[in-house]
């Protein structure tokens, strides 16, 4: 009995156990074919194209550009990139106008538009296997220049809100209604500079900056120079003008020029006082020094744009024992003016120099309105931080208005 | 510019007008070239005390000029090995005098004399101890858990100092926008040589 037990339990045993081998033999074919299967439907279903491809006109811009937008294929994992095809006719000619990688919905057409003419767009979605697919064409569309940059809107009327106020200010001046303008101390010191220089019997300095003549800073630095040459010129004092760049040296020796004609002494203008150095950083700095330790002059007059070099200039001017003013509206190099030289013009003061030292009303009325002008942007700021202050904290966003107005997009 | 700016169809006029700016300004440097010329020329022919300077200028610039016009302006060229191997050292020989001029103006500006020189000289101290390794090394020596020179510093510059820059920045833009009007509309014309 008990070997026909035995016998009996190894059978069950084995044909478990065959059983169990048998299934797990089933499941891994099961699982074999499984990605065959799936890799047969992969390579059948093709690939899908882009949705809703919608071509409009640039907003804002010259007509010579358009702007697409589409919906990314539903295969986008499988899209190497796509492609933008451009026509004139919705059938035929499409030719590809540029590619972007894929994930990308947005495309700016600017190749070789002409305004006026209507194109049709498609977008063309392949990958490296070669399989492509091709949207529905959309169009037609033309590109059209807008006349206005509706962008810049609030900016256009700021624009016009000041410029009117300083218009107006100006006019008011010349009807003969006067201005009160405070002492500004840089500027009073010009006329004892010059004193001394002529004192002394030295030669003033006069730098106009390292900017070019279209520069605003470099044209109110001329301004001033017409001043100042005209007293040079009265008291016969040497003035030296060490140029950056060309063109300004050019305008330089005609305001100078000018200047000893209006004083009735052309004789004593010398030309080679006005001559180029470099327009080279620091090359012109380093010849500046040099003209300054060597010559000594007695007044030093820094008056445009300056980068880096400003310092150099100043701390030799004060070696040699010289008046300087200096005016920029560089605002990086203003602390530098300020420790080093006797008298700084901060920012706009440089730009009210020539209303201030010739005391014409219609100058005089320009700074008015400009004081005008800061006294409606200091209200702003401040009705702005209060209505952004309630803007953000009680979500009331209309109140963003004043921000919106003053902010490019 | 004002009409390029908002319109945008004037945007290619100004472009165009940019490059004739600086094809218009080319005879300019020509001009500065013959000034810079004739003023060494002089300066050797009357043996003046600083002729030296003026044989070197011009030593200097015919080298340049020609090694350019001969050899060409790329890599690997003479006058290539020449602005690198001179000029921008020299360059940077006149840059790195800054900071011994920066030691020497804040050494006279930073005087205690006054109520201003006082707050510049505190803040100036603050700012460095913040900012200059050697402050923040000091520092750290005396109270090594604190990092109170940054925050003050941090706030020094984000808010007062940042606030006096703006303000700045504002008057100097309305100041230009106010002399603008003024040349465009021909009130100011003195920078053009005209008489009172």
């Amino acid at each position: 009995m008990s070997v026909l037990r035995f016998i009996l339990i190894t059978i069950i045993i084995t044909l478990g156990q065959m059983w169990i081998a048998s299934y797990s033999i089933a499941q891994e074919a099961t699982i074999q074919e499984a990605p065959a299967q799936g890799a047969m439907e992969e390579s059948i279903e093709p690939l899908r194209p882009v949705n809703n491809v919608v071509a409009k006109d640039t907003p804002n811009d010259d007509g010579k550009s358009l702007s697409l937008r589409w919906d990314i294929s539903p295969d986008d994992n499988r899209v190497s990139q796509y492609i933008i095809l451009r026509s004139a006719s919705p059938t035929e000619g499409f030719a590809e106008v540029g590619q972007v990688p894929t994930n990308t919905s947005r495309y700016t057409d600017e190749d070789n538009l002409v305004k006026g003419t209507e194109y049709y767009y498609k977008i063309r979605a392949t990958n490296a296997k070669g399989e492509k697919a091709d949207s529905e064409v959309s169009g037609p569309i033309k590109p059209v220049a807008q006349w206005f940059n509706t962008d810049y809107k609030f900016i256009a009327i700021a624009v016009i809100i000041f410029g009117g106020i300083i218009v107006y200010c100006i006019y008011s001046a010349k009807r003969g209604r006067e201005f009160f303008i405070r002492r500004i101390a840089g500027l009073e010191a010009v006329d004892e500079a010059i004193g001394r220089a002529t004192e002394m019997g030295r030669p003033i300095l006069y730098l106009t900056g390292l900017s070019g003549v279209s520069d605003i800073s470099t044209l109110a630095s001329l301004n001033i120079l017409s001043r100042v040459a005209r007293k040079t010129a009265e008291y016969d004092t040497p003035l030296l003008l060490p140029g950056y760049d060309s063109f300004v040296m050019v305008v330089e020796r005609e305001i100078v020029k000018g200047a000893h004609i209006d004083v009735g002494k052309p004789d004593t203008y010398k030309e080679d006082n006005i001559f180029f150095v470099s327009d080279d950083q620091f090359a012109y700095v380093g010849a500046v020094n040099g003209i300054m330790l060597r010559e000594r002059p007695a007044a030093i007059f820094y008056m445009g744009y300056y980068y880096a070099e400003s310092l150099l200039l100043a701390e030799t001017g004060n070696s040699v024992g010289a008046i300087q003013i200096a005016g920029t509206d560089a605002d990086a190099q203003l602390p530098f003016f300020i420790a080093s030289c006797d008298y700084t013009l901060i920012g706009e003061e440089l730009y009210a120099a020539s209303a201030y030292l010739s005391r014409e009303p219609l100058l005089l009325g320009s700074l008015k309105g400009q004081d005008w002008c800061k006294f409606l942007l200091m209200i702003s700021i401040f009705f702005g931080v209060i209505m952004e202050s309630f803007a953000v904290g009680f979500g009331l966003s209309f109140l963003h208005w004043i921000a919106r107005f003053f902010t490019a997009p | 510019m004002i009409a390029q700016f908002f319109i945008p169809p004037f945007t290619s006029l100004y472009d165009k007008i940019l490059n004739w700016a600086m094809i218009i300004s080319i005879p300019a440097l020509v001009i500065g070239l013959t000034s810079l010329i004739k003023l060494h020329y002089t300066r050797i022919i009357r043996k003046t005390p600083n002729m030296p300077y003026s044989i070197v200028a011009f030593i200097a610039m015919i080298t340049m000029a020609l090694m350019g016009l001969i050899g060409g302006t790329g890599e690997g060229t003479g006058f290539e090995w020449m602005f690198k191997n001179i000029q921008v050292p020299m360059q940077a020989t006149m840059f790195s005098l800054l900071a011994f001029y920066i030691a020497s103006a804040a050494y006279r500006a930073f005087r205690a004399r006054t109520l201003e020189a006082t707050l510049m000289l505190l803040t100036a101290v603050i700012v460095m101890l913040a900012r200059v390794p050697i402050g923040n090394f000091l520092w750290h020596l005396i109270m090594p858990n604190s990092n109170l020179p940054e925050v003050v510093s941090g706030w020094i510059l984000n808010v007062p100092s940042m606030a006096a820059r703006r303000g700045i920045i504002l008057g100097i833009s309305l100041g230009a926008i106010a002399t603008s009007i003024k040349i465009i509309l021909g009130i100011e014309r003195s920078y053009m040589g005209a008489g009172e």
